[in-house]
């Protein structure tokens, strides 16, 4: 049995949310480091990675370090008309981050639900993300997104695909006066500039928000798409849940449920997941698919709340103490579960609970 | 009870004056107005700290949780594209980027454009929509003088009233973008101080309105 005190938070959290996904009848994915880095190439606005390691592999083809765990899954899933594939993963994944664009490790763990993926699956899989956030911190929040509502919302208002990205841009950004601005610019009436405006207004709870939603169009056809939508949300905990158009992705490769998640104490989202029908077609499969991702490295700024110190039992023992001496202190200690350090002489740059003096003669 | 807000401030003229727009939106902090070197200022009654930072830095403590929110410049999120939400225009430190080159300049479209800018990437997402082969160069102070040097044929930059283009015999050619101050928020921090972020956005939104009627 092996004692969380001696794994780090991330660490715990893994297991958690291996146990979690086995319970739900998610199998275990394993898959190589290394890819094609055709398969990347392929999809590369799909990456959020921009840098990709590639070096040549023995056959002559160019490998890449996987920066991501999605793209492997899917290219090695057969079509699955009836029924559902499920799978979680724990693999580290190759990425640039930051300013400097170095590249890191990152450990993720996740799931995937591909097939003939129905309204449970979202459900469950969007209940799973929330029981992930929950598992690292009482302190949660699911943003869930519909690609689906604001397309409509994009062509109800008469947006040109060549000026879609820029609008989202705005919309992720919550950014009501840049949006306002490019309505003018493109002569949009102040009817329909107000629409795309409510796509960032309308944040909050489910029970708030729907119904702003609903009142946006008057036809049965909106008003349908908007219950659907709350019908997946509903049942699911209403207090950690928020509906936030601001999570937004590649319309290219994703559709429907889009979501991502957030805990207290970690400045960026550690979860997030969607559906991904579009790439699933674009990799030439009829399946759809849902899945997410949590980020486990985004956990180490967490605050756990570790003792401030190494070691609880600092032995201090002299050259001429008997060795015997030594170790039956330590067994001593380690048996009450401390941890124990010894040593003839005070540690540098480190720090102890207790000082335990040993200065015995050899016998 | 509030809850406790961590705001950060560009240092200078337009963080004294935004200040003064939080302070009027009920996150007062008279320290702050005491004339010493301290960069960090505390009002626990309020419930609201502020830290007094470089300009082109707000937007690094905003996206990176330090601050829950903090006043940027439309250049400094236009250039590094912080992972922030953007609230609010606060249509204060108004100014715009520009292309600039010496007075009289012709530009000859066969050749490679040299510019020099502090503003790699919006110099080049501008040219690049224009469809304008350059030759970027980055420099991190007194653009104005890379032309009269032959350093480049043009600049990108941030101009105000435009006298130190004057002064160094330079005029505006285009304008690349307006540019103003904007109130950006913490993704994490806009989720779990929601109620008080958005207050603090109505309060501040009114007081940007109120002042444009005048």
């Amino acid at each position: 049995m092996i004692s969380t005190d001696i794994l780090r938070n991330e660490e715990c959290v893994a297991f958690a949310l291996r146990g979690l996904y086995r319970s739900y009848g998610y199998l275990q994915y394993r898959m190589s480091k290394f890819e094609e880095y055709d398969l990347y190439v392929r999809n590369k606005s799909y990456l959020p990675a921009e840098h990709i390691i590639t070096f040549p592999g023995s056959d002559g083809k160019l490998m890449a370090l996987k920066p991501d765990v999605t793209l492997s899954i899917v290219r090695t899933t057969k079509d699955q008309p009836v029924g559902v594939r499920k799978v979680y993963y724990h693999e580290n994944v190759y990425r640039s981050s930051g300013e400097n664009r170095s590249i890191r490790e990152m450990m993720q763990v996740g799931l995937e639900c591909i097939g003939n993926v129905d309204d449970y699956c979202v459900r469950e899989v969007l209940s799973l993300a929330e029981q992930s956030l929950a598992a690292v911190s009482p302190d949660s929040v699911l943003d869930v997104s519909h690609l689906g509502i604001l397309s409509e919302v994009l062509l109800r208002a008469g947006i040109l695909p060549e000026d879609r990205s820029e609008l989202l841009g705005y919309i992720a950004e919550k950014n009501p006066h840049d949006l306002t601005a490019f309505c003018e610019k493109k002569g949009l009436s102040e009817e329909k500039a107000g629409w795309l405006r409510q796509m960032i207004l309308c944040e909050g709870k489910p029970g708030e928000v729907l119904p702003r939603l609903q009142a946006l169009f008057p036809d049965s056809a909106w008003g349908e798409t908007v219950a659907a939508f709350g019908k997946v949300l509903s049942g699911l905990p209403q207090e950690r849940l928020r509906i936030d158009f601001s999570v937004i992705n590649d319309m290219s490769y994703y559709n429907g449920i889009l979501f991502r998640g957030f805990v207290a104490g970690v400045p960026n989202s550690i979860l997030s997941g969607g559906q991904y029908d579009l790439l699933m077609q674009r990799m030439g499969k009829q399946s759809r698919a849902i899945g997410f991702a949590v980020y486990l490295d985004q956990l180490e700024q967490m605050e756990t709340g570790e003792k401030g110190y190494d070691f609880d039992v600092l032995i201090l023992y002299g050259e001429k103490t008997d060795p015997a001496e030594v170790e039956a202190a330590v067994r001593k200690y380690t048996a009450k579960g401390q941890r124990v350090l010894a040593s003839v002489s005070l540690p540098e740059q480190q720090t102890w609970g207790r000082l335990v003096r040993l200065e015995g003669e050899k016998k | 009870m509030k809850q406790f807000l961590n705001i950060a401030l560009p240092k200078g003229r337009l963080g004294e004056k935004v200040y003064a727009m939080f302070e009027a939106a009920g996150y007062e902090c008279p320290s702050i107005r005491e004339n010493n070197r301290k960069l960090i200022f505390e009002n626990e009654k309020v419930g609201v700290r502020y830290f007094w930072v470089k300009p082109s830095d707000v937007a690094i403590y905003v996206e990176r949780g330090a601050a829950d929110i903090g006043v940027a410049g439309k250049d400094i999120l236009l250039e590094y594209s912080p992972d922030v939400y953007e609230l609010l225009d606060l249509h204060t430190g108004i100014c715009r980027m520009a292309v600039a080159a010496p007075v009289g300049y012709r530009d000859d479209p066969s050749k490679t454009l040299r510019v020099a800018t502090k503003f790699s990437h919006i110099a080049q997402s501008y040219y690049a929509s224009i469809g304008r082969e350059i030759d970027l160069i980055h420099l991190n102070g007194s653009i104005e003088i890379a032309p009269i040097l032959g350093l480049s044929d043009v600049i990108v930059d941030i101009v105000e009233t435009g006298t130190t283009l004057r002064e160094n015999h330079l005029e505006v050619r285009e304008t690349v973008v307006p540019i103003s101050a904007r109130l950006i928020a913490n993704k994490t921090g806009y989720k779990f101080k929601n109620e008080a972020i958005r207050a603090l956005v109505r309060s501040m939104e009114k007081q940007v309105c109120e002042r444009e009627k005048t």
